[in-house]
């Protein structure tokens, strides 16, 4: 066991595969010489050289477009794209070919590759740096999306990822890049895509979060124990393809779900979940399903942000309003 | 050839005049007869199936399918220069290369009738399905160039795109990012003038697409697309170039395109008789079969048996293609992954429930 953050972790599951296989490239804007621009590629161009390992041009849609051919002839390319507001010119290849080439070649062309892009609010950044886009790729038919919420996750979930024949769009919660240290395993493992954790038990309420906000649920769910009530923690790990199940099994038991996530309300994971939970857990619904997300807004600048970012407050005030209706 | 055809100069790679006399000795291919011969009866070919497809789809028996009238060399060409091991990166009004990669048409059929099987072009080795999103393959074809540099193979990749396409920001991309990592990319561009309806002077100020290969320090020339010798000399050329390891080629290919963009298309609405008379004198089988005639390779009776023959063949893959089995509710959802997700197999499991249901009540 090593102490990681969740730089360290997404570092040593690109190094533990790029040492394993020699079909693994990563590149990306800075992702070279410069370890990137949160230093998640560093030191990793120094190990592999310069034709593993590289800085490319800056062009999103020129990365993904190429790694579809790369992945086309056989090789396996994990690409960053530096933020996730910056990946939008990138769309046209990940929906026109990254999500379809496997369908519309019959099998033939196998798009194995990972595109990671760190994403989300709450680091006073600029603008296009905060935004939380999974709703957007979980829509599109053909790719499947992941999201760690801990240095452990995200090591298991990269190298499932990287393993996985079908292509991942990978998302880091930049916000708690560096917040979170654990003691993660030095040697390789794997944690499932498509498999939701429940992370703590409870009677009275399921949340279903993910990502950077299952700290802020955490800490409100400190002032929920205070107020004597147990909550369920569900951390969903792969937004598609979603764990039902355990979704559902949990709300039978507790009555009550509440969704927490950064991204716009409107039409969003919480959205699907509440639908889901229509259909499989109807009768068991002692409450209406709630959403605790972003309002349906452009995420404001820094000196407003904090109106937009989910505070634990937040998050309990919706607990106590949705176990007392 | 890259040296004495840059395109800064303006002058465009021929090697045929319109009435098939050779005036560039220097040019001129060596090709055995035999080869001239079968080039002309690939083109010949080409241009039988396509005139056949579109009185298919007008008798409504397949779908919108863009025609390659009038730009049969370039395809023809590209196909005597590449080999198995070469990719072929299309767009979608390439039939000749395609063919001459293995695909056939009872493929491209299938295609324009509507199912995916069609694309996989099965017996056609290194070949992507076709892209209908304009330039976007040409990133691609640039990826693949890495793959073949990475693991030093001698392989070239041929990607396809018309003069429009060259608006698009992913041939900018694609170009740049091949010229920067010096793979060997043949980046195949058709001019035939127009974008369905938008003539090529409303795309760019520039003087020529071949021109752009100066500012990204690539290898570029600009060739008469309806000589299929120029065109022939031009491919070998570029193959040599990229297999050397000297990075991509732009090649722009000057033709017209004789058809509709589709069988949607009306082109009567934005050019004129004239324009297409006069580009009627270029047309690339006139000019080799003038050629070959005048070589005694060739004969107008040669050419009528053969054309009968071709229709036949036409009509035999078209009715295949007909006849293939019926859609199945698996190939909607079969193929979308490798690993289905449960959800999804789910999604099928309900319909075909319904399916029973519906069946049931009959």
């Amino acid at each position: 066991m090593k102490v990681m953050n969740m730089v360290n972790a997404v570092n040593d599951a690109l190094d533990i595969k790029l040492k394993e296989d020699r079909n693994i490239i990563v590149y990306g804007e800075d992702v070279g010489v410069e370890g990137g621009v949160f230093r998640v590629t560093e030191g990793l161009q120094a190990k592999y050289g310069a034709d593993r390992v590289f800085d490319s041009p800056l062009a999103e849609s020129g990365i993904v477009g190429t790694a579809i051919g790369m992945a086309a002839a056989g090789l396996r390319p994990v690409v960053e794209m530096q933020f996730s507001g910056f990946a939008y010119p990138a769309l046209n290849q990940i929906i026109s070919h990254v999500s379809r080439l496997h369908n519309r070649s019959r099998g033939r062309y196998k798009m194995a590759m990972v595109i990671r892009m760190p994403y989300g609010g709450g680091i006073n950044a600029l603008e296009h740096h905060s935004e939380s886009m999974e709703a957007f790729y979980a829509h599109i038919p053909g790719l499947k999306v992941v999201i760690p919420s801990t240095p452990h996750d995200a090591k298991g979930l990269l190298i499932s990822a990287i393993e996985s024949n079908d292509p991942v769009i990978f998302m880091e919660p930049k916000r708690i890049y560096r917040a979170i240290k654990q003691e993660v395993a030095e040697e390789k493992f794997t944690v499932p895509i498509g498999k939701a954790k429940v992370l703590t038990q409870g009677t009275d309420v399921t949340i279903v979060t993910y990502g950077a906000l299952v700290r802020e649920v955490q800490k409100a769910m400190v002032m929920a124990k205070e107020a004597g009530i147990s909550v369920e923690l569900i951390d969903l790990r792969t937004i598609y393809p979603i764990d039902k199940e355990t979704i559902a099994a949990s709300v039978k038991k507790t009555g009550r779900i509440i969704t927490v996530a950064e991204a716009p309300t409107s039409f969003g994971i919480g959205a699907e979940i509440a639908a889901i939970i229509s259909e499989e857990a109807f009768l068991h619904l002692e409450a209406p399903p709630k959403r605790v997300g972003g309002f349906d807004t452009i995420v404001p600048l820094p000196r407003g942000e904090h109106f937009y970012l989910i505070s634990p407050e937040r998050i309990f005030y919706e607990i106590e309003r949705t176990v007392k209706y | 050839m890259f040296e004495e055809y840059n395109p800064i100069n303006e002058k465009i790679f021929r090697v045929i005049d319109n009435d098939g006399k050779v005036i560039n000795k220097k040019w001129m291919p060596e090709i055995d007869n035999e080869r001239l011969v079968k080039a002309y009866k690939d083109m010949l070919f080409a241009r039988t199936a396509d005139l056949q497809t579109v009185s298919y789809q007008r008798q409504g028996r397949i779908y919108t399918y863009p025609p390659n009238y009038g730009q049969e060399a370039i395809s023809v060409a590209t196909g005597m220069v590449m080999r198995d091991e070469d990719w072929l990166v299309p767009a979608f009004r390439e039939m000749g290369a395609y063919l001459a990669k293995g695909g056939t048409l009872k493929d491209i059929f299938l295609v324009f009738m509507g199912h995916e099987d069609g694309n996989v072009f099965k017996n056609a080795n290194h070949m992507l399905p076709m892209s209908v999103p304009i330039a976007s393959q040409l990133i691609h074809a640039t990826g693949i160039g890495y793959e073949i540099k990475y693991n030093k193979k001698k392989e070239v990749v041929y990607a396809f795109c018309g003069d429009s396409g060259t608006s698009e920001g992913d041939f900018h991309e694609a170009v740049n990012m091949a010229g920067a990592w010096k793979v060997p990319v043949i980046f195949m561009i058709q001019n035939n003038q127009y974008g369905i309806s938008t003539p090529f002077k409303v795309q760019t100020a520039s003087k020529s697409i071949a021109i752009k290969s100066v500012a990204y320090g690539i290898a570029g020339i600009q060739v008469d697309g309806n000589d299929i010798f120029a065109m022939y000399q031009a491919i070998k050329a570029a193959s040599d170039y990229a297999l050397a390891g000297n990075g991509p080629v732009l090649i722009e290919a000057m033709t017209y395109r004789k058809g509709a963009h589709t069988t949607s298309d009306d082109p009567t609405k934005y050019r004129t008789k004239e324009e297409e008379d006069a580009w009627d004198l270029t047309d690339p089988l006139k000019r080799m079969k003038a050629y070959l005639i005048s070589k005694k390779l060739w004969s107008q009776k040669e050419e009528d048996a053969l054309v009968v023959e071709f229709k036949k063949e036409v009509e035999r893959q078209f009715v295949e293609a007909e006849n293939y089995p019926a859609y199945k509710i698996g190939d909607v959802f079969g193929y979308m992954y490798e690993d289905m997700p449960d959800d999804l197999k789910k999604q099928q499991n309900d319909y075909e429930n319904f399916l029973k249901w519906k069946e049931a009540r009959k």
